[in-house]
């Protein structure tokens, strides 16, 4: 196995006593497609801003391309393309511009800066609107920008913090098209999210964090493997007789949950299970078999209350 | 030896020319009369008080005994009021909105620039302001005959040494402030500064406990450095003067390169 690009061992962060991040061990490989999941909270922007050099850890150790972030912040963030939570392109300069400022910000050469910023454009799909005024770009535009952005290091790990949220689907799709590709190139991918199927789409394999810690770890498919089943029988008997019936059911299946509007019955065959509750004569207002997702391993290691 | 390089390793990149470059770029998108209006009010000033009000006036005796009109001793004054206004304005004002709202600061830091790199050149960049201001003015003054001596394009170097130490305390300040009712502040304190630090008549009218609080502010010196250059009255002092410039850059550099690390780099 190649060594690994990132390398945290028992990182912890503190913020007046309260641990944001709490002693969580991962790796990332050369190349890989890496990810956080987890709700509001849970420590992922904060263990992205250690990664990217621009937080200090409390404790635990930490290496980003096998230097210490401590003492070689500048050398790693050079390495480093960040894609931050908020856009922060710079309203003041045009689109172009801001991918030839950010260069220089590498002390990159202007002549190399100018050649990358052209061929970004083209990546980003916005080499039309070079001149444009950032204020004037589209939310998935901006994101876009703020991407290629990243981009103008040639970065050997890429980071991404919630990189599609607040987006509309179709700019949610050409974005992980986009990103898609730079994997395709060998680029390393770090990126935090909350969307499961973003998670689905773009990583080999993710750490389900909550409070702090981690829950899980392993490939989208194994997570779903060792944490849920493998469909979901979903009825609905309205919302005053879903526990009634749950009563009734137990037994059913490998775990029963009862939500308010619905029972999600975790099963290997799910169409069976939903034959055997008709034959004790019960009869759903609805009922849907599909396949375990990613969203209920999330919601079971995560808890389904509000976070906020 | 190594952990002392690193740590300077971390704070400078010397990459100052990449924020300044920004910077040049960004005014492209700026209001220009907005910009200019700082440079009028020290030559309006000019005009009304010094051509105006200094008929009624006739002349006046400077610090080191030499008999002036009186808009040849408000001038330099007014001189170093320009090169303050052009430095504090940016360093404030503009710094304020980019460190709290632009972001611009925290995504420089996420590059391989560091805080020294940001803060020097964000302060050159307020110096420039303060620099053009001051040359517009001192064109004012040749055109009105008001620079009585050679030593006057002493003022140049003059005023780029005020202005660079406004900017670098303009922006440690600015750096600590998290409402724009503090940003005020620095305009309500610049006021009265503007007004009392032997600006329009010497500061012996005061009683002494006044006068060492106006000498103990940075305008006074500024405004006695011109004064001396401006009229040919050179005197040891101005290398005092001079020194009150250089500890407030130094202070404002280090204050605000810190600053900046302690915001987004911890």
């Amino acid at each position: 196995m190649p060594e690994s690009v990132i390398s945290a061992t028992a990182l912890t962060k503190t913020y007046g006593g309260v641990a944001a991040v709490d002693s969580i061990d991962f790796e990332v490989a050369p190349g890989e497609s890496f990810g956080l999941l987890g709700p509001n909270g849970a420590g992922k922007s904060t263990t992205m801003r250690m990664v990217g050099a621009v937080s200090t850890r409390t404790s635990g150790d930490l290496t980003i391309l096998g230097l210490d972030p401590e003492h070689h912040g500048p050398d790693i963030r050079s390495q480093l393309g960040v894609v931050p939570q908020q856009d922060n392109l710079d309203m003041d300069l045009r689109v172009r511009d801001n991918l030839l400022v950010y260069g220089r910000y590498f002390g990159l050469p202007r002549a190399l800066v100018a050649e990358r910023a052209d061929a970004l454009l083209e990546f980003a799909q916005l080499a039309d609107r070079a001149k444009s005024k950032v204020d004037d770009l589209s939310g998935g535009m901006k994101r876009r920008l703020t991407i290629a952005r990243a981009l103008i290091n040639e970065p050997r790990i890429l980071l991404l913090d919630e990189p599609t949220t607040g987006l509309d689907p179709q700019a949610r799709h050409i974005l992980w098209d986009r990103l898609f590709r730079l994997k395709e190139q060998g680029t390393t991918l770090v990126l935090t999210t909350h969307y499961m199927d973003e998670a689905e789409q773009l990583c080999d394999r993710l750490v389900v964090v909550d409070k702090g810690r981690i829950m899980a770890e392993g490939s989208p498919a194994q997570l779903i493997r060792e944490h849920s089943s493998r469909e979901v029988l979903e009825v609905r008997f309205g919302s005053d007789r879903n526990a009634h019936v749950a009563e009734q059911i137990v037994g059913l299946g490998e775990r029963i949950e009862v939500l308010p509007d619905r029972l999600l019955i975790y099963s290997a065959n799910g169409e069976a299970d939903l034959v055997a509750l008709t034959e004790r004569g019960l009869h759903p207002i609805t009922s849907l078999v599909r396949r375990s997702s990613l969203e209920d391993v999330f919601l079971r290691l995560t808890g389904r209350s509000l976070i906020e | 030896m190594t952990a002392v390089r690193a740590q300077r390793g971390a704070l400078y990149a010397g990459n100052t020319r990449a924020v300044i470059h920004r910077g040049l770029l960004a005014t492209r998108s700026t209001n220009y009369l907005v910009v200019f209006s700082g440079f009028f009010e020290p030559v309006f000033y000019l005009l009304s008080l010094g051509i105006g009000f200094g008929a009624l006036v006739g002349t006046v005796q400077t610090s080191t005994g030499a008999e002036v009109s009186y808009a040849a001793y408000i001038a330099p004054a007014l001189l170093a009021v320009s090169a303050m206004n052009g430095a504090v304005y940016d360093s404030t004002w503009n710094v304020f909105f980019k460190l709290n709202y632009a972001k611009l600061y925290q995504g420089m830091l996420t590059t391989s620039l560091g805080p020294l790199d940001v803060a020097l050149g964000e302060i050159l960049l307020a110096l420039l302001r303060g620099a053009m201001y001051a040359v517009g003015f001192m064109v004012v003054m040749q055109v009105l005959g008001l620079n009585l001596a050679w030593t006057a394009l002493l003022a140049l170097p003059a005023v780029l040494v005020i202005a660079f130490g406004f900017a670098s305390v303009g922006m440690a300040i600015t750096s600590y402030f998290t409402t724009f009712q503090q940003v005020e502040w620095v305009t309500f304190i610049m006021l009265p500064m503007f007004l009392f630090s032997a600006t329009f008549y010497p500061i012996s009218v005061y009683p002494h406990v006044i006068q060492w609080v106006i000498q103990a502010l940075p305008l006074w010196h500024g405004v006695e450095l011109i004064r001396g250059v401006t009229t040919g009255a050179l005197s040891p002092m101005l290398w005092v003067h001079l020194g009150y410039f250089g500890v407030m850059i130094a202070v404002g550099i280090v204050v605000a390169t810190r600053r900046l690390r302690a915001l987004f780099l911890r």
